[in-house]
C-alpha cells in the first residue's frame, strides 16, 4: 500500500469520555487510526479498552467528545447508523447468537460496504464453518465461534473491524490461526483496532499501540519503539 | 354409531370441535403475547383489549361504513395495529429498560381505559355480528355437524400460525426477530434498525389479536368485556407453554383448548379451571414452560 493511502484518516476520536449510568469509565480518550493501520489497545482488565470499542459503536450509557468514523461525526449518531459507515463489530463475548444456526449467524449483519467477502471466500478461509453451517450457532466450538464471529462482519464489507479479546480462551493452535486471518485482512487493506490481552500475539501483527489505564490513553508506541520501551509496558500491564 | 368412552360420539366430538375452536383463539392470542414478550420485554396486558377492538372495528365498519366480513378481516389488524403502534412509540418506548412491572401496569391501564370506554358507549350486552354467506351452513360428517363457520375458524388460525411461525423460524426478518430478542444491543451495532424492528413487532402482536378478534365476532357477541374474559385464560396458555416460546405458544394453544373441551365431557365442573390446573403443575415440575429454555 502507498504511503500516500496510509494517511488516510479512518478513525479519529478526540476527547471521549464515557458513562454507564453514575459511573464515569473513559476521561478524554484522543486517537487516530490511518487506513489500513492495525492498531492495538493494550491494558489491564478494566483499563477501559473495551469500553472504548463500545463507546465507538455508541454501545455504552452515554458519550461525549467526538468520534470521525471515515469523515463522519457519530457522537449523535443512533447505534444501527455506525455500522452503515463501514464499521465491524466483534464483541469480547463474540456474540453469536443461539437461536439462529451458523449460516443465519454469518448472513445476520446487513452488508454496509461493497467489496464484503462472499459466502464461498469465507467459508474457503474458514472450513469448519462450512461443516458446521446448519448447526446452532452456540454449539460450536470457543475457537468456532471465535472463527464466526470474525467471518460474520467480513462479509458486511465493513472497512474497519473493531476486535475485542479474540484470542481470550482459545488454544494456541487457534490464536496461531487468527493472527494468519489478521494478516490476511490487512494484506487486503483493511484498518483493525484490536483490544488484546495476550501482548505476543499482538506485538507483532501491529503497526502502533496504544497503552490505556483508569480509562485514558497513557502511551502511545510504534512498534519499532517497542524494544526500548519494554519497561513501561512491563510497569502498565504486569507481564 | 356405537359409544365411544360410554359418551355418544357427537358429544365427544361436539366438545372437541369447541375445544379447538377455543384452541385456535388461545393460540392466535398467545402467539402474539409471546413474539412481544420476546421482543419487547412487555407482558402486554392490552392484548384482550386489541382482540375486542378487532372485533368492535368489524363491527362498526359493518355498521357504518358497510364493510363486509372480508375485508374486515385484513382492515381491523391493520387499524388495530396502527393504534399500536401509536401506543409504543408514544409509551411503551419509554419502559423498555425498567422492569417488566411497569409495561405491564401500563397496558393493564389501557387495557381498563379502552374497554371502560367502549362499555360506556356500547353496554356489556354484546352486539350481533352475522356469519358471512359464505361460510354459513355446515356439514353432517356421519358422526358429527361441522358448522362451515367453525372450520374456517381453526383452517384460518392455523394459517396464520403457521405462517407467523415460519416467517420467524425461516426468514431473513425472523432471523432479525430472533436475533434482537436475544441481544438487540448487538444487533443494532450490525446496523439493524431495532427500533423500528421493536415496532413492527409489537403491531404486528396487535394485529394477530385483531384479527382474532374478528373472527371471534360472528360466534361470540361483540363485547367490550369478550377480550379480558379470554385473556386470563391466554396467559396460564403462555404460561404452560412457556414465555417468548413462538411453536410453544401454538402447540399449547391447541392443546389447552382440547383438554378443556374434553374435561368438559368426562367433568364439567371442572372445565373452567382445567387450565389453571395445567398450570400449576407445569410450573413445578418446568418452571420455565413446556417449551421455555431453562434460564
Amino acid at each position: 500500500m502507498s504511503e500516500q493511502k496510509r494517511d488516510v484518516e479512518q478513525l479519529r476520536v478526540s476527547d471521549l469520555h464515557a458513562f454507564y449510568g453514575e459511573s464515569h469509565i473513559l476521561h478524554g480518550i484522543d486517537m487516530k487510526v490511518n487506513r489500513g493501520e492495525l492498531v492495538t489497545l493494550l491494558g489491564r482488565n478494566g483499563s477501559g479498552r473495551s469500553t472504548t470499542l463500545k463507546s465507538i459503536m455508541n454501545m455504552v450509557g452515554k458519550r461525549t467528545g467526538s468520534i470521525m468514523v471515515n469523515g463522519n461525526e457519530t457522537v449523535g449518531m443512533p447505534a444501527h447508523q455506525i455500522a452503515h459507515l463501514g464499521v465491524g463489530f466483534c464483541p469480547e463475548e463474540r456474540g453469536i447468537f443461539s437461536s439462529l444456526n451458523v449460516e443465519e449467524n454469518l448472513m445476520l449483519p446487513p452488508t454496509v460496504r461493497s467489496g464484503g467477502m462472499s459466502l464461498d471466500e469465507i467459508y474457503e478461509m474458514f472450513p469448519n464453518l462450512y461443516e458446521r453451517r446448519m448447526s446452532p450457532g452456540t454449539r460450536l466450538s470457543g475457537g468456532e465461534q471465535q472463527m464466526l464471529a470474525m467471518a460474520r462482519i467480513l462479509r458486511t464489507g465493513a472497512n474497519l473491524l473493531l476486535l475485542d479479546e479474540i484470542t481470550e480462551g482459545l488454544a494456541p493452535v487457534i490464536v496461531q490461526t487468527l493472527g494468519e486471518v489478521l494478516l490476511k485482512l490487512k494484506a487486503k487493506g483493511l484498518t483493525i483496532v484490536l483490544v488484546e490481552q495476550n501482548f505476543r500475539f499482538a506485538a507483532p501483527l501491529a503497526d502502533r499501540h496504544y497503552l490505556m489505564e483508569h480509562g485514558s490513553i497513557v502511551e502511545e508506541i510504534a512498534s519499532h519503539e517497542l524494544e526500548e520501551k519494554m519497561d513501561l509496558l512491563n510497569t502498565y500491564l504486569g507481564v | 354409531m356405537a359409544e365411544l368412552l360410554g359418551f355418544p360420539p357427537q358429544v365427544l366430538f361436539g366438545q372437541l370441535l369447541i375445544g379447538l375452536i377455543n384452541g385456535s383463539f388461545y393460540a392466535l392470542l398467545s402467539l402474539g403475547l409471546a413474539i412481544i414478550f420476546g421482543l419487547l420485554n412487555i407482558i402486554n396486558f392490552a392484548h384482550g383489549a386489541q382482540y375486542m377492538l378487532g372485533a368492535f372495528v368489524a363491527w362498526l365498519g359493518l355498521k357504518f361504513l358497510g364493510v363486509n366480513y372480508w375485508a374486515a378481516l385484513v382492515l381491523a389488524p391493520v387499524v388495530v395495529a396502527a393504534i399500536g403502534i401509536v401506543i409504543e412509540k408514544t409509551m411503551l418506548r419509554r419502559l423498555y429498560k425498567e422492569d417488566h412491572l411497569y409495561g405491564l401496569l401500563l397496558t393493564f391501564g389501557l387495557a381498563l381505559i379502552i374497554e371502560g370506554s367502549f362499555t360506556h358507549f356500547f353496554g356489556v350486552s354484546g352486539q350481533p355480528y352475522s356469519v358471512p354467506a359464505a361460510l354459513s351452513g355446515g356439514n353432517n360428517l356421519g358422526f358429527m355437524f361441522l358448522p362451515t363457520y367453525r372450520a374456517w375458524i381453526i383452517v384460518a388460525s392455523l394459517i396464520i400460525c403457521f405462517g407467523t411461525w415460519y416467517m420467524i423460524e425461516r426468514t431473513k426478518l425472523g432471523a432479525y426477530l430472533r436475533a434482537g430478542t436475544e441481544n438487540p444491543q448487538l444487533l443494532q451495532a450490525f446496523g439493524i434498525n431495532v427500533p423500528l424492528l421493536i415496532t413492527l413487532t409489537y403491531g404486528y402482536g396487535v394485529a394477530l389479536a385483531a384479527f382474532a378478534g374478528v373472527l371471534a365476532a360472528p360466534i361470540y357477541s361483540v363485547s367490550p368485556v369478550m377480550g379480558s374474559n379470554l385473556l386470563i385464560v391466554v396467559f396460564a396458555v403462555v404460561v404452560i407453554g412457556g414465555m417468548g416460546s413462538i411453536a410453544g405458544a401454538i402447540v399449547t394453544g391447541l392443546l389447552m383448548g382440547l383438554i378443556e373441551g374434553l374435561t368438559k365431557v368426562f367433568y364439567p365442573e371442572a372445565s373452567t379451571t382445567v387450565i389453571f390446573l395445567v398450570m400449576i403443575i407445569v410450573l413445578l415440575i418446568r418452571p420455565a414452560g413446556l417449551f421455555g429454555k431453562e434460564a
